[in-house]
């Protein structure tokens, strides 16, 4: 079987399309470099929405923990505590276990047990305690001249938050967001690997790999494959956050822009 | 104490000098811990079960030491060839895959068939069925039509899937599920019985031929005499004498 | 434990507990405990420092070592450290035993690899193979905490680099001016000032190796998410004096707790240190403290 053919079998087996039986004999490299990739859209599809819609509810934790209602700043406080305080692997466990009950309660319930939706929402609440951190310390280090001009110009409520507040707060957030999204990626490898179980041999890229592991009784070669798809995945991610990056600074003059260097502040 | 005391003596000694021919070789013995009867950790957290009593027996005839290790079912046999143990006896099926890496001794307990625990007598093989990730349950289940697999890291979880009603049924071996099933009269065995893999043996690895001889004619001794067969009786319910 | 203990089948409620609760699967729990509080205090310092000579090397003005820092600390942050736990420990053994074995065994005839097999003359075996069980236990949690050392190494590689590039350029500018070679500078100035802007991405470093151990039993240590699930899965009577049903929830529901009491102790024992640190230094904490005694 030509590599051509493996990959059309292949490819899309993550999601459930191509061949249904994995292979079972003979591994190829082949075979091995189009699984784990095939798992890695897995891995992107956690990532990308977790951080997609984490990213609001970071902003408004944020905004709670800096709040002066003493509810709203504890509640986002004991939020960010937990999500921060303990491992991702005990959350899924948690989160699995507390989904299973709530199935028996009502049908409604159902799809929180498959991984595509459970395992995203433990994500999302996640990645959205660690990124409400990073723009907490960030809503606190904007320099105070600039909300002065604000008040000078009058602007007041939604609008100042809009134009002056947000803006700057993005800005010196970014870097530690761009690692905390790092973060994030690899994260999603635990998934399927604790937690949630896999349907139909549907899994991410550490799903397969484990599988070839298993299978040919030599780690050395699935594991490295693995890490390569993961520092591609960095690598892109790094090269998008970092076009955002001098989006957000290009007002600033050359040398007062925050180099895309992983600031080491707020590392998550 | 004493003991740990003298033996890191002992190994102080034996460090600097250039290994001294020991008298009764030490064999470490690699299992998983987790699977009943064949291994488990009793209450006391020491490796306990069929090939525990097994094990000791094998030892005591070839005159080795034998020391109890366990590891993690996923990475057992790699962590054998990479020689942090000697053997393997985990409950582990001989298959023509595994035989391409590892060497196996004779077979220790007959071929064991797998079987269907499911909640209700109406399973007819079909819909969603849980397996233990990478055994060969699950790539049995993987290749049936109409059944949807749903894999799980643990045996545990399988069973734990099954009672919350997030699998119709598990696959897995029928010892295993045998006393689970006993006792809990919710659960079933339904649709028949499936054979796969051949009996269970020692694993070793296939440069220790020497190993693997003394291993084999000591379980060639033991189902002679008729110690084999009243461990599997003794362990497990209902079984006949295979050998 | 308890001589009550005798006969568990005819204990009853609190009783029953507490004999259960000081089984000796339980207190083998409880010591696991103890493992992971010592793996993460012996990584720390490791991590420190293969950091600090990563740092030291990707800031070298000899290209290679320049390179090499680099390349360390790029790829292992490029990669989930999960995918590293499940096969540096083999890795890194089979590493040292063929070291070994090239020192000890030079005359050996056959191969090292033989198809699948890893074979070294019994000499290079680490540990040797008639070594008692605590040393090959010890063995694997040395495995352990390097291989935790070299993923969180890269990391701290990366705060630290970070933190000499913060220490303000005049003091080593003045440092120059006193007649110190480049090397006094560095040891005398440099490091000693780099800790204070290290101490943020240090301390949340800490907190990422913290959350990190309950990978632990990955890399074949019995540690506490080990011991949780082998304690809380279901138990039949025929196995165990204790039977009792899936009790996972509980065990780490335990680990929950004792992760977040980590954590809170970890986040007051770091402010306090921060405290320490700033005192005295021209960075808006030491002028806050200044403004406070003023």
């Amino acid at each position: 079987m030509s590599c051509w053919e493996t990959i059309a079998d292949y490819g899309l087996r993550s999601l459930g399309i191509g061949e249904r039986l994995l292979p079972r004999s003979d591994f190829t490299l082949c075979q091995q470099f189009t699984l784990i990739g095939s798992g890695m859209l897995w891995n992107i599809y956690f990532g990308v929405l977790a951080l997609a819609f984490g990213f609001f509810l970071s902003i408004a934790v944020a905004l709670g923990k800096a709040a002066h209602n003493p509810l709203l700043r504890k509640a986002a406080e004991w939020f960010i505590f937990l999500f921060r305080g303990s491992p991702l692997f005990i959350q899924f466990f948690f989160a699995y276990f507390a989904f299973l009950s709530l199935k028996s309660v009502h049908p409604v319930f159902d799809p929180f047990t498959s991984a595509w939706l459970g395992a995203l929402i433990v994500l999302f609440l996640n990645t959205s305690a660690y990124a409400g951190e990073i723009f907490f310390g960030a809503l606190k280090a904007i320099p105070k001249g600039d909300l002065e001009a604000a008040d000078a110009y009058g602007l007041m409520g939604w609008k100042r938050f809009r134009r002056i507040t947000f803006p700057t707060m993005l800005r010196l957030a970014w870097p530690a967001y761009t690692n905390e999204a790092i973060f994030l990626f690899h994260a999603t490898a635990l998934v399927f690997f604790s937690g949630f179980p896999a349907w139909q041999q549907r899994g991410d890229a550490l799903y397969y790999a484990s599988y070839f592991a298993d299978k040919t009784f030599n780690p050395f070669v699935p594991y490295p494959i693995l890490a390569f798809y993961f520092i591609l995945l960095t690598l892109c991610v790094i090269g998008v956050f970092g076009a955002i990056n001098r989006r957000l600074t290009r007002h600033l003059p050359q040398d007062r822009r925050p180099k895309m260097r992983l600031r080491p502040m707020l590392v998550r | 104490m004493k003991k740990i005391v003298l033996s890191a003596a002992a190994l102080a000694m034996t460090a600097g000098m250039a290994m001294a021919e020991s008298h009764s070789m030490t064999v470490r013995m690699g299992t998983e811990g987790a699977y009943p009867p064949f291994n488990y950790l009793n209450d006391d957290g020491e490796v306990d079960g069929f090939e525990r009593e097994l094990g000791d027996a094998i030892c005591e005839t070839a005159e080795l030491t034998c020391e109890w290790v366990t590891n993690e079912w996923d990475s057992i046999i790699p962590n054998l060839v990479s020689g942090n143990y000697d053997t393997i006896i985990a409950g582990m099926s001989i298959t023509d895959e595994r035989d391409e890496v590892i060497d196996f001794t004779q077979a220790y307990f007959p071929p064991d068939p797998s079987a269907f625990a499911a909640m209700s007598d109406s399973f007819d093989g079909t819909g969603v069925i849980a397996a233990q990730t990478g055994t060969i349950q699950a790539s049995h289940v993987a290749s049936m039509d109409g059944a949807q697999l749903v894999e799980y890291a643990t045996p545990d979880e399988t069973i734990a899937a099954l009672r919350s009603g997030e699998a119709d049924a598990v696959l897995a071996d029928k010892s295993f599920l045998e006393p689970i099933v006993a006792e809990d009269a919710d659960l079933v065995f339904s649709g028949g019985d499936v054979m796969l893999g051949g009996g269970i043996g020692m694993g070793v690895r296939e440069s220790d031929t020497e190993l693997k001889e003394k291993l084999d004619a000591a379980i060639a001794k033991l189902k002679e005499d008729g110690t084999v067969n009243t461990l599997i009786e003794k362990w497990f319910d209902g079984m006949e004498a295979p050998y | 434990m308890f001589a009550s203990c005798a006969d568990p089948e005819t204990l009853t409620g609190l009783n029953w507990l507490a004999c259960y609760l000081t089984n000796g699967k339980h207190l083998l729990f409880y010591q696991s405990f103890g493992t992971v509080m010592l793996l993460l205090v012996i990584t720390a310092p490791v991590a420190l420092a293969f950091g600090f000579l990563g740092a030291s090397a990707a800031r070298s003005h000899v290209a290679p070592f320049r390179w090499l820092g680099k390349s360390y600390t790029s790829i292992v942050r490029g990669v989930p450290d999960i995918a590293f736990f499940l096969f540096f420990v083999i890795a890194l053994d089979q590493a040292f035993e063929w070291l070994r074995h090239q020192v000890k065994c030079p005359d050996w005839g056959q191969p090292i690899r033989q198809g699948s097999d890893f074979v070294v003359c019994d000499a290079a075996k680490l540990p040797l193979s008639s070594s008692p069980q605590w040393v090959h236990e010890t063995y694997g949690f040395a495995l352990a905490v390097l291989t935790f050392a070299i993923v969180f190494g890269a990391f701290a590689a990366n705060v630290l680099f970070g933190a000499m590039r913060s220490v303000p350029h005049a003091q080593m500018e003045t440092a120059e001016a006193y007649g110190f070679s480049s090397r006094q500078a560095f040891w005398r100035i440099l490091v000693p000032q780099m800790w204070l802007y290290a101490l943020p991405g240090l301390s949340n470093l800490w907190m990422i190796l913290i959350k990190a151990t309950p990978l632990l039993f990955l890399l074949g240590v019995e540690d506490i998410v080990y011991w949780a699930r082998e304690l809380g899965g279901s138990k039949t009577a025929r196995f165990s004096d204790y039977p009792h049903g899936d009790w996972r929830m509980w065990y780490f529901g335990a680990l929950l707790v004792f992760y977040l009491l980590l954590t809170k102790v970890s986040e007051v024992a770091l402010d306090r240190l921060m405290t320490r640190l700033s005192h005295g230094q021209a960075t808006s904490g030491g002028e806050a403290q200044r403004k406070a005694a003023a």
